[in-house]
């Protein structure tokens, strides 16, 4: 399995970071060297293998239905790079 | 005068308790030398201030004859742990200025027991890394050298701030975080101790997350004992980390100068790899040969799908990495680089960010997660990661109570010498220790000899869930058979 | 397997009839005190960023941990709409960007939610009654709100509604009408009222729904469908699907094809509009969230949680025709809201023989009560009638001691000026007369009053109400009107 350039430019699309034209090839080939690298696990035999849900296992703990949290809006927005009125301020989102 | 910053984190506790010294005298000495100490770059903050303020309180408690059980003891702590209003970057440029207001949980538990804190240490981007190489502030250098040779080498990573500290006497401890051997293979770069606990074991609460199911909080220190008494502080049940187990912490300490008569220790075959350098081949034996004279028990097991533990768990962490990382994307904290509209601010602010090895790593996380792809990546590798969990449980089963193998392929090697080409050949430093991560359980590695070129070198032990202690005991016998902590000749 | 609706509305169109196949995908606000997976509160509205953890806020190193009361309402509602509860489910993150989005993913259940298949039965306004067949519910977080005209430039990201706990419960494309749609969510908000799962204030933004909706020829495949999203109205549900599924049909007709896509309902044009935000088909990258175990429960859990249920309105409907003989139309509306039930049951409470009076209670509350409510636009909670009011006044027409009509005079007083009605009724003497004699007395004086009309009547025999009128008039309303009627008859000859 390996990824071409029109591939990786979707992939970086698809997690939100910019890649300049110039980098896209060197992008395609790490991300191709990974791939060869992991292909070796299509060698194990899987079959009836359940996938890993719970590395140490035990039961889910739940939380009591009380409210515990929040009503701490300056700490919240104190690392925000713009904030407005207590909004968080973005570049405007076109719907 | 004693030189404090040659003690052990044990024997500095005593030496409080019994006022030989006092908390702020010894957290001078250690500012001193971290001052001493910046051309190593292990720490990416100092807090003199804070660290000056808490050991003046370890004293004034001390002389009530108060306090905890790390009363006064100076940490570093790596900078993937929020720590209540002191910068925390994961090294990256992502979280630029980042001020948490909160405390980590094991942080928090370190401060409750009385520990004074010295400063931020260096560590890879987000944790991603064998070398530190890839922190936004640079490398670390690895206070140990070749014989002879003035080539700054790694100290290993991801925590590499945290060994390097440790290693050069700028701290009687750390905390780190292992996800495929970040605690381990930079313990064993740089001569020192340090343990990954069982996956549950320490809160995940407040360290920045790189892969959940894998990342574990765990102490490193100069001595085994130093590591079981840090150890007893960071871990614990958190009802705020839904992954952590609610098992009640012992007093790992007393497990030093345990007997390991009678242990079954297996020697795995899938770790005497093709082309492996003599040298660890010999340690090896060695560490074999240390434990059976102390009367463990040495048997040859197989864990059948060692091979494949890199390979899965390069496609489970990147996939659980290129989740978590998410949401670093400008809004509510870290760098914002301006863009048109929000998806160029996104894209802008990220690639800016994010250093060439997270980008990278996120980016076959993605990969791995898209539609058509998820059952033949990351589907199977958690299926081969049942496989390669059930070859340790099946060992387990046949009585054996830990296993020995070697620590890292190689000693620590020259900073920028590895992965230029190729990213592959840096992942390889983990071979060894990433098993352990992929299976949940815990892993020790403790120093246990040198290579030809005068480089520590060390050995791993790997144990059952929740059997720490035994680790602990283990340790303490290679640790007696190899000879206590001995620091690197001081070139800075 | 789906169970085919059975009734259809097709829409004519210019090459013959088309059929609308509707599913909906509604979001309902769990009814909880704390966030699914943070300990913020769930209260609406509240300065913004205030009811925000620093979990909401998905700040390095927040971990999510879930919320008992949200598992419980789940699976509560799950068996309210007769469905699998499933002992095992997993969350699992659904990653995208958005700024209300703040963990870059929204945990959700994908591959195996909490509630497997189950049922709604709906009855419709023309008497039938379809049965609405449900895919799945599955527990997920509501992501924040951004608003985006404020500022020119600049969005405004408020994230107190990040993280509240939302079941989101998927109906199989069983809908053929808009009409059928419509009850399909009444019904369902009605069921999730009874239960207390959810609030269903549309308005709030408790409930809102997602209508896929695609058409075809009957008996054809099934058609392109388009997602209509985040539709908050009841109304707006029935708007949209009208509009889209002529557009479908228009564009159809035209010798196009339908793109599949996300839509808008824009209330103020009746239209539906696409998004734009459509560059690239959303490739969510679901996996199982690794900061959670699987939520396991056993059948003993279940099966308490069943027993504890209240009664649902199909359930009290049945009851309602068996026990009472009430119409299903008449049951329909009494346990269309939980409200408008318990006030019922409170009237039956107050009557001597719900048996006898039953039905005769449900008409007073759906007529007279609700009637009069409705014409004063208030709801039942601030009635200046209370049910035990309502009741006393029932039982009195029960036992005959007033007539139809007197009762109603009785309802005016006590609405005005409240009051005790039997009390009322002995101080104004209101009591119904059925002393035989006393009629007798009254209409041998009537009719010896008027004896060109007593002529007329035995010719005519409907004349006899003329009679009855004047009767009923002397005796002040009181008199009995059958006895009055069968005196006169007797009297008059016939």
């Amino acid at each position: 399995m390996s990824v071409d350039a029109a591939t990786t430019r979707r992939i970086a699309h698809l997690a939100r970071i910019a890649v300049k034209d110039s980098e896209v090839a060197h992008l395609q080939g790490e991300i191709n060297a990974m791939l060869a690298f992991v292909e070796q696990l299509q060698e194990v035999n899987v079959e009836g293998v359940e996938p890993m849900t719970s590395v140490t296992p035990m039961a889910m703990k739940k939380r009591a239905d009380v409210v515990t949290d929040g009503e701490i809006a300056d700490a919240v927005l104190s690392n925000a790079p713009a904030t407005e009125d207590h909004f968080f301020l973005v570049p405007k989102v076109v719907e | 005068m004693t030189d404090l910053t040659s003690l052990t984190l044990a024997e500095a506790r005593d030496g409080l308790a019994k006022k030989s010294f006092k908390a702020i005298e010894l957290t001078d000495a250690h500012l001193a030398a971290v001052e001493q100490a910046r051309s190593l770059n292990a720490f990416v903050l100092e807090t003199p201030e804070q660290a000056r303020a808490m050991a003046q309180d370890a004293d004034a408690r001390i002389a009530k004859g108060e306090g905890g059980p790390l009363n006064g003891i100076p940490l570093g702590i790596k900078d993937l742990f929020a720590t209540k209003g002191v910068r925390t970057t994961a090294c990256s440029k992502i979280l630029g200025n980042f001020v948490p207001p909160y405390e980590s949980t094991v942080t928090a538990q370190l401060w409750r027991d009385g520990a004074v804190m010295l400063g931020k240490l260096n560590n890879d981007e987000f944790a991603m890394g064998s070398s530190n190489e890839t922190s936004c502030f640079g490398p670390v250098a690895n206070p140990w050298r070749r014989n002879g040779s003035e080539t700054k080498l790694v100290p290993g990573g991801s925590s590499g701030g945290s060994v390097a500290a440790v290693s050069a006497g700028l701290c009687l401890g750390a905390t780190a975080t292992d996800t495929g051997g970040s605690i381990r293979q930079p313990a064993a770069f740089t001569g020192i101790v340090g343990l990954k606990p069982t996956y549950g074991r320490c809160s995940r609460w407040g360290i920045v997350a790189f892969a959940s199911s894998l990342d574990q909080a765990g102490p490193v220190a100069k001595t085994v004992r130093d590591t079981a008494i840090l150890m007893r502080s960071m871990a614990g049940h958190d009802p705020k980390d839904t992954t952590s187990a609610d098992i009640a912490v012992p007093d790992y300490e007393k497990a030093i100068g345990q007997s390991v008569k009678g242990m079954k220790i297996g020697i795995p075959k899938e770790y005497r790899l093709e082309g492996m350098p003599a040298e660890i081949e010999k340690l090896w034996q060695q560490g074999a040969d240390w434990l059976k004279a102390a009367g463990a028990e040495l048997v040859d097991i197989s864990l059948p799908h060692t091979k494949y533990a890199l390979p899965a768990y390069y496609i489970v962490a990147p996939a659980e990495a290129s989740s978590n990382l998410a949401r670093y994307d400008g809004v509510r904290y870290g760098l914002r680089v301006p863009g048109r509209a929000i998806g160029d601010m996104y894209e802008n602010t990220r690639a800016e960010g994010f250093g060439p090895e997270v980008r990278r790593r996120i980016m076959i996380g993605t990969y791995v997660l898209s539609a058509g792809y998820y059952d033949a990546y990351y589907l199977r590798a958690q299926k081969v990661r049942t496989l390669i969990k059930k070859d340790f449980e099946d060992c387990f089963a046949q009585g054996v109570q830990a296993i020995l193998t070697p620590a890292t392929p190689s000693a620590a090697f020259g900073i920028g010498e590895k992965g230029q080409a190729d990213p592959v050949e840096m992942y390889l430093n983990d071979i060894f220790t990433v098993t352990v991560n992929m299976a949940g359980l815990p892993g020790i590695a403790v120093p246990a000899g040198s290579d030809a070129q005068g480089l520590p070198l060390g050995l791993q032990l790997i144990g059952r869930p929740f059997e720490e202690e035994t680790l602990f005991s283990l340790g303490e016998i290679m640790e007696q058979s190899a000879g206590r902590f001995t620091p690197p000749v001081k070139w800075w | 397997m789906t169970a085919p609706a059975k009734s259809s509305k097709l829409i004519k169109g210019a090459t013959g009839d088309w059929e609308m196949v509707i599913g909906l995908e509604v979001h309902a606000q769990v009814t909880s005190n704390s966030k699914l997976f943070s300990g913020a509160s769930t209260e609406f509205g509240g300065e913004p960023n205030a009811h925000v953890s620093l979990v909401d806020a998905a700040m390095p190193g927040m971990l999510p941990v879930i919320n008992e009361e949200c598992v419980r309402q789940a699976v509560r509602t799950g068996l309210g709409l007769k469905a699998q509860i499933n002992l095992k489910s997993t969350f699992d993150r659904k990653n995208y960007f958005y700024p209300d989005l703040p963990q870059g993913y929204q945990i959700s259940q994908f591959k195996s939610p909490v509630v497997g298949e189950g049922q709604v039965h709906v009855d419709l306004d023309d008497g039938e009654s379809i049965a609405v067949g449900i895919e799945r519910l599955h527990l997920e977080q509501d992501a924040g709100k951004s608003l985006h005209d404020q500022h020119p430039t600049m969005s405004y990201v408020d994230l107190n509604r990040s993280g509240v706990a939302l079941m989101e419960i998927v109906s199989k494309p069983d809908i053929r009408s808009s009409e059928q749609a419509r009850a399909y969510v009444t019904k369902l908000r009605s069921i999730l009222r009874y239960l207390g799962t959810c609030d269903g204030d549309m308005e709030k933004g408790s409930l809102r729904a997602d209508v896929n909706v695609s058409v075809r020829k009957p008996g054809a495949p099934l058609g392109t469908r388009c997602e209509i999203k985040n539709v908050n109205s009841i109304r707006f549900i029935g708007q949209a699907i009208e509009y889209e599924a002529r557009r479908q049909i228009g564009i159809l007709e035209d010798g196009g094809a339908i793109e599949q896509e996300t839509r808008l309902f824009d209330p103020n044009k009746g239209e539906t509009r696409s998004m734009r935000s459509k560059e690239e088909a959303h490739d969510y990258r679901y996996f199982p969230d690794p900061d959670l175990l699987p939520l396991e429960f056993t059948q003993s859990y279940v099966d308490q949680l069943k027993s504890a249920l209240p009664e649902l309105p199909d359930e009290k409907k049945a009851r309602f025709i068996s026990e009472l003989g009430l119409t299903p139309y008449d049951a329909s509306v009494l346990v269309n809201e939980q409200e408008s039930a318990d006030f019922y049951e409170a009237v039956l409470g107050a009557l001597a023989d719900r048996r006898r009076d039953g039905k005769l209670a449900a008409n007073w509350v759906i007529n007279e009560l609700f009637g009069r409510l409705n014409k004063e636009s208030k709801d039942i909670a601030a009635s200046p009638v209370s049910a035990a009011q309502l009741g006393a006044i029932v039982d009195l027409i029960g036992t005959g001691t007033i007539s139809g009509k007197i009762a109603k005079d009785l309802f005016e007083i006590v609405w005005t000026e409240g009051g005790d009605p039997r009390a009322l009724v002995e101080a104004r003497g209101m009591k119904q007369v059925t002393d035989l004699g006393a009629i007798e007395k009254a209409v041998d004086e009537i009719v010896a009053a008027n004896p060109d009309k007593a002529a007329q009547a035995r010719e005519k025999p409907a004349l006899i109400g003329w009679f009855v009128g004047q009767v009923m008039k002397s005796s002040g309303g009181k008199a009995n009107p059958q006895a009055v009627n069968d005196l006169l008859k007797s009297k008059l000859g016939f």
